[in-house]
């Protein structure tokens, strides 16, 4: 009984916006495009319009690898009571800025 | 006429494009065939009410009776108009959209490019500003002559016949009269004869490269710079004027 619903536009892919040279690329959303080309020009009007960025990544959605959800306690939470990865422990001389 | 009065009758066709142009390209929001290009679409549109109105603050300056921009959008009639046949023509399909403006864009590319070092510093300085935009404009639109021209029979064929319905229209873009002749002499203004050939050349080898024909030269429409338009102009200004019509200055 259950009809598939179809995605009836073009190919989706994630965008990557970088804010400023030097900064990592961060991820925005994403648009629909028929091609590379199209899809970042509509990568463009959706995400840059109001000055967010200055450097723009498309990736193909299908081409990104996710981690599975059910892989979650194996993956993540061994590093939950591991606090001492955190360079917390160490005191900061005085004076030194931005650590 | 003197020199002042022609320079205000430059900006102002140059102002007439764009907002002609920028409200048939609104007349796309909500209505265009993807999310995504209903932004850009609409971008598009903003770009071009916002040289507009660069444009007409400049022309309010020059005509120096205390009106502002909005006296220019809002106030005058038809035929005080001077925006080319091309602009004012209804959207119709999305390849009819992407064709016209896509002819614009290019003549705007290379008008723009020149107006840049204008020798009228508030009109250099308002092309600088356009030109970025206008680029962006010619990039979308000729990707989508090429993408449609070169797609499926059915895009093929409805983009070619785009580009012959419009054909007519593209003349007039490059016509010379006597405020042009001036303006071309201070070194205000342009030689649109000059761009005509980077047009068509540039024209030429997209067609070619999205498989489509290029029309043959026949009768070109003329009239909207000056004044005398297609039918469909009146119905431009009645939809954009009506609130400033009804209800003069009102405010929100």
């Amino acid at each position: 009984m259950t009809e598939e619903i179809k995605d009836t536009q073009w190919p989706l892919w994630e965008v990557f916006i970088q804010s400023n040279p030097g900064l990592p690329y961060k991820h925005a959303g994403s648009v629909h495009g028929s091609d590379k080309e199209i899809a970042m020009q509509n990568a463009r009007d959706t995400y840059t319009r109001r000055n967010e960025g200055t450097s723009i990544w498309i990736v193909p959605s299908n081409s990104i690898v996710a981690s599975n959800p059910s892989d979650s306690d194996m993956f993540f939470e061994p590093s939950n009571d591991k606090i001492y990865r955190h360079p917390t422990f160490y005191v900061m001389p005085e004076g030194a800025l931005n650590i | 006429m003197d020199t002042q009065q022609q320079i205000l009758h430059y900006v102002l066709r140059l102002g007439d494009n764009a907002l002609i142009s920028g409200h048939r390209l609104g007349e796309w929001c909500s209505n265009a065939p993807i999310l995504e290009e209903d932004l850009a679409l609409t971008n598009f549109a903003l770009d071009y009410i916002g040289r507009a109105e660069n444009l007409y603050q400049y022309a309010a300056k020059l005509e120096n009776k205390g009106h502002d921009e909005d006296f220019f959008a809002y106030r005058r009639s038809e035929r005080d108009f001077q925006n080319h046949l091309l602009t004012e023509l209804p959207n119709n399909n999305f390849a009819d959209t992407m064709a016209r403006l896509w002819f614009l864009s290019l003549y705007e590319f290379y008008l723009y490019n020149e107006l840049c070092s204008s020798h009228d510093e508030t009109i250099a300085a308002i092309a600088q500003k356009s030109i970025k935009e206008i680029k962006y404009h010619l990039r979308h639109t000729k990707e989508w002559v090429l993408r449609l021209g070169d797609g499926t029979s059915e895009s093929h064929y409805k983009m070619q016949k785009a580009i012959n319905d419009y054909w007519m229209y593209t003349g007039e873009l490059f016509e010379m009269d006597t405020i042009d002749h001036e303006m071309l002499n201070l070194g205000i203004g342009i030689n649109p004869q000059n761009i005509y050939s980077l047009w068509l050349k540039d024209v030429k080898e997209t067609l070619n490269e999205a498989q489509l024909q290029v029309p043959e030269d026949s009768y070109m429409q003329t009239g909207g710079k000056n004044g005398i338009h297609t039918e469909y102009l009146g119905f431009i200004l009645a939809d954009m004027q009506y609130l400033q019509r009804a209800y003069p200055d009102a405010k929100w």
